[in-house]
């Protein structure tokens, strides 16, 4: 089962990270996405895929029961997700902006800060 | 009620900023208000880190179990003497910034969220250095990312939101990178609390996952702090931002990705295992040199100066290269001495600006005669910087390549020395072309830099001459703090309070 | 829009709200809480703008998305408070029967968390659906 799980991710970090090498920005975010979803089923396998019951104490007992899953994965990938939609949230937001501001979803064409204080062009640098 | 603040001296640092920040984004309608809810905010965040380093100075590493789960369940937050006073450093930085912005902000970019945002990045630093978690660490990462990304792009500008788009992703994959390497070394080990890390880990045998996590750690923080060869985001964003913000970031951001290396190459592993010593060594004379050759083409100031953070994010590296106590504690010294003269240099960068109208050198001039102050008050970071005695810069110099000379480095001292040179270079051109050539155009009128600007950069450039006349006690705190760092069982013993608890491992 | 949707849109709006509210004080001992409810509520305010428009939304909401956020982020660091108090320890909760109901002071960080989560995704959503040239 492991190994599975493992070609899994390692498929879709590969697609992530594919994605990522992209000139258009907007897969760009898409590869993140996938890299970020990726990385929470890492830290799912790592926690261990051997327990099936859900981490919930039941009533009137005070410890986990046997076939508890382990729950501090669940809490970090829950943890990370959020996080990574508030970062995926804003980042789409910024390439919605940078596309109308530059005019052009591929980063071929995102130059404004290089040109700025450029050492090579002297009339383009006002801050 | 001094009992009380003394138990809970780890707390304010940390929920100061954080009542700021909400204070400051609920008061949105009001500018004004927010102004004086940020100033309070940065005063007694100042205040309460001093006196989260007093109780550390006197009772050792603090630690604050959050919700009062114990160690290593719940999430442990602790202050050893160098995260103390890398608070403590970066809210005087915080609050000198504060001041800079009544001069330097202007009303659109208080308007979108210049102090929210700017608290939240506090929050986000401080949390860093005071968090005693490594999946925490992970989660004020990303607090300081998704505030600093609306920090630079205040104006939107096209040339901040391009920036900020190479600075969000590379910096989002290098999160990703590190949220990795915690969940490789959740594997292994079945901890995240960094004392009881520290305390598996020297039990646990070496694998594959293990090497790969650290490996991981070290590629994520070396692009938040802008390692050779990861760092070319850096001089593609930090000249957009605005000056105030450019100087945070110098100042702070690069710096937390320098101590969460620290503390992971310290505390968790060594870099004596497999090889890393020998690669970060490689790094750091990569880091110090490719960074000052940047700098040597640019002409505007703040690229030279950004292209300057990564040389000297180097020097700071090659204390974790040698990774004697001596070298250690010569890094620390360095990373003090760095936030406060980067900083400060950025904030003249901005002054430069005030007074001339532009950030590019071939057209400012003059300002030696237009402001004679100002030019004093480069002198001292800029030479700082470059290692003259007697400032700060020189201490710090000299004990990173002292130590190097110690660890049998002698080829890394070469490399630093020879990039101190080549800093020489880049100052020297500063000043000569902003401050003492003629203006190369007839100037209509001198602008004044006003008080708001020259009052935080002369108070930075005070802390720099006084450690730079008297490095006696900050090269012997320094040392204790090295000292601290390197001492697992320290750790372990304050934040498990000798509770071994079975089974924390899988 | 369609007529259809944005007739619906209003009675969506309401049961969505109550909806949100009922997966917040749920989440006290059962699966919901303050980042799903609030998830539900911003939700809900998206599908206003989507059948009106922005500012419709914006006065259904009344407050500025940042504000409520600070409130919220407010409210959850003074929920934090009192634990400081007893246990010298930041978010060591408090606890009180109210008649049936098991109430504390992690209720109150989770409507803080509530507002936040409202707060912040508004605003970028409301950011994203303005027409650029307004």
């Amino acid at each position: 089962m492991n190994l599975v799980y493992a070609f899994a991710i390692a498929a879709q970090m590969g697609c992530g990270i594919y994605l990522l090498l992209s000139r258009h920005v907007v897969r760009v975010v898409l590869g993140i996405l996938l890299l970020s979803a990726a990385t929470n089923l890492l830290i799912f396998v790592s926690g261990g895929l051997i327990n099936t019951a859900p981490p919930v104490i039941s009533a009137g007992s005070e410890t986990l029961g046997d076939q508890a899953a382990n729950p501090l994965p669940q809490a970090l990938i829950l943890t990370a997700i959020v996080i990574g939609f508030a970062l995926v949230a804003f980042a789409a937001a910024l390439v919605l902006k940078t596309y109308r501001a530059l005019g052009s979803v591929f980063t071929d064409h995102h130059n404004a800060a290089e040109a700025m204080g450029s050492p090579f062009v002297e009339e383009s640098s006002n801050g | 009620m001094a009992e009380f603040f003394a138990q809970t001296a780890l707390l304010w640092p940390l929920g100061i900023p954080i009542a700021a920040a909400a204070l400051c984004a609920a008061l949105w309608s009001s500018p004004r208000a927010q102004r004086t809810a940020s100033m309070a905010g940065l005063v007694l965040t100042l205040v309460a880190s001093l006196l989260l380093l007093s109780q550390v100075l006197s009772d050792g590493i603090q630690v604050k179990q959050f919700g009062a789960w114990a160690a290593p369940f719940g999430i442990s937050f602790m202050a050893d003497p160098f995260g103390a006073a890398m608070v403590v450093i970066s809210s005087l930085l915080a609050l000198a910034a504060g001041v800079f912005g009544f001069a330097d902000l202007r009303q659109r970019q208080v308007r979108s969220g210049f102090h929210p945002l700017f608290q939240g990045l506090t929050v986000g630093v401080n949390g860093a250095f005071l968090t005693g978690d490594i999946f925490n660490l992970y989660v004020w990462f990303e607090v300081m990312l998704i505030t600093t990304l609306g920090l630079i792009t205040l104006d939107r500008t096209r040339a901040q939101l391009d920036g900020a788009m190479k600075y969000a992703v590379l910096n989002l994959f290098s999160t990703i990178l590190f949220l990795m390497a915690i969940g490789l070394l959740y594997g292994v080990t079945g901890t995240l609390n960094m004392a009881d890390l520290a305390r598996v880990l020297p039990q646990t045998e070496a694998s594959s996952a293990l090497g790969v996590a650290a490996m991981m750690f070290l590629l994520a923080f070396g692009i938040k702090a802008g390692f050779f060869p990861l760092f070319f985001w850096l001089p593609a964003s930090y000249h957009t931002a605005s000056i105030v913000v450019s100087a945070v970031f110098a100042g702070l951001l690069t710096k937390v990705g320098v101590y969460a290396c620290f503390r992971v190459f310290t505390l968790l592993f060594e870099v004596e295992d497999g090889g890393i010593r020998t690669i970060v060594a490689l790094v750091a004379a990569g880091t110090m040199l490719f960074g000052v050759l940047g700098a040597a083409v640019q002409w505007d100031v703040r690229r030279i100066l950004s292209f300057h953070i990564i040389s000297q994010i180097g020097y700071i590296l090659l204390g974790l290269a040698i990774a004697t106590p001596l070298a250690l504690a010569g890094a620390i010294f360095y990373i003090i001495h760095h936030i406060i003269v980067k900083a400060n240099l950025f904030f003249i960068a901005g002054a430069i600006h005030r007074a001339t109208g532009t950030y590019d050198l071939r057209k400012a001039g003059g300002l030696m005669r237009s402001s004679p102050l100002l030019a004093l008050l480069f002198l001292i970071p800029a030479l700082s910087l470059a290692g003259i005695p007697p400032m700060s810069g020189f201490w710090a110099k000299f004990m990173v390549i002292d130590a190097s000379f110690r660890g049998d480095a002698a080829w890394l001292a070469a490399v630093a020395l020879f990039v101190g040179l080549l800093t020489v270079f880049s100052m020297s051109k500063i000043w000569i072309e902003a401050f003492w050539k003629e203006p190369p155009r007839a100037v209509e009128r001198v602008r004044k830099v006003p008080l708001a600007m020259t009052a935080p950069i002369a108070v930075l450039c005070a802390v720099t001459v006084a450690i730079g006349f008297n490095p006696e006690p900050l090269i012997a705190f320094a040392g204790q703090a090295a000292e601290t760092m390197g001492d697992r069982a320290l750790f372990i013993a304050a934040v498990l309070q000798e509770r071994h608890i079975a089974g924390a491992t899988q | 829009m369609s007529l259809i949707f944005s007739a619906m849109a209003r009675i969506f709006f309401a049961l969505m709200l109550a909806v949100s509210l009922f997966l917040l004080f749920r989440g006290h001992n059962e699966p919901g809480g303050g980042f799903v409810g609030g998830l539900v509520a911003a939700s809900a305010f998206t599908m206003l703008a989507l059948a009106e428009n922005v500012s419709v939304a914006r006065r259904a909401l009344h407050l500025h998305p940042v504000v409520l956020m600070g409130a919220g982020l407010l409210l959850a660091f003074f929920s934090g408070l009192p634990g400081v108090l007893s246990d010298r320890s930041f978010l060591a909760h408090w606890w009180f029967e109210v008649g049936s109901l098991h109430l504390g002071t992690a209720t109150l960080f989770d409507i803080g968390v509530y507002c936040v989560v409202v707060g912040g995704v508004l605003c970028l959503i409301f950011r994203l659906y303005e027409d650029p040239a307004q």
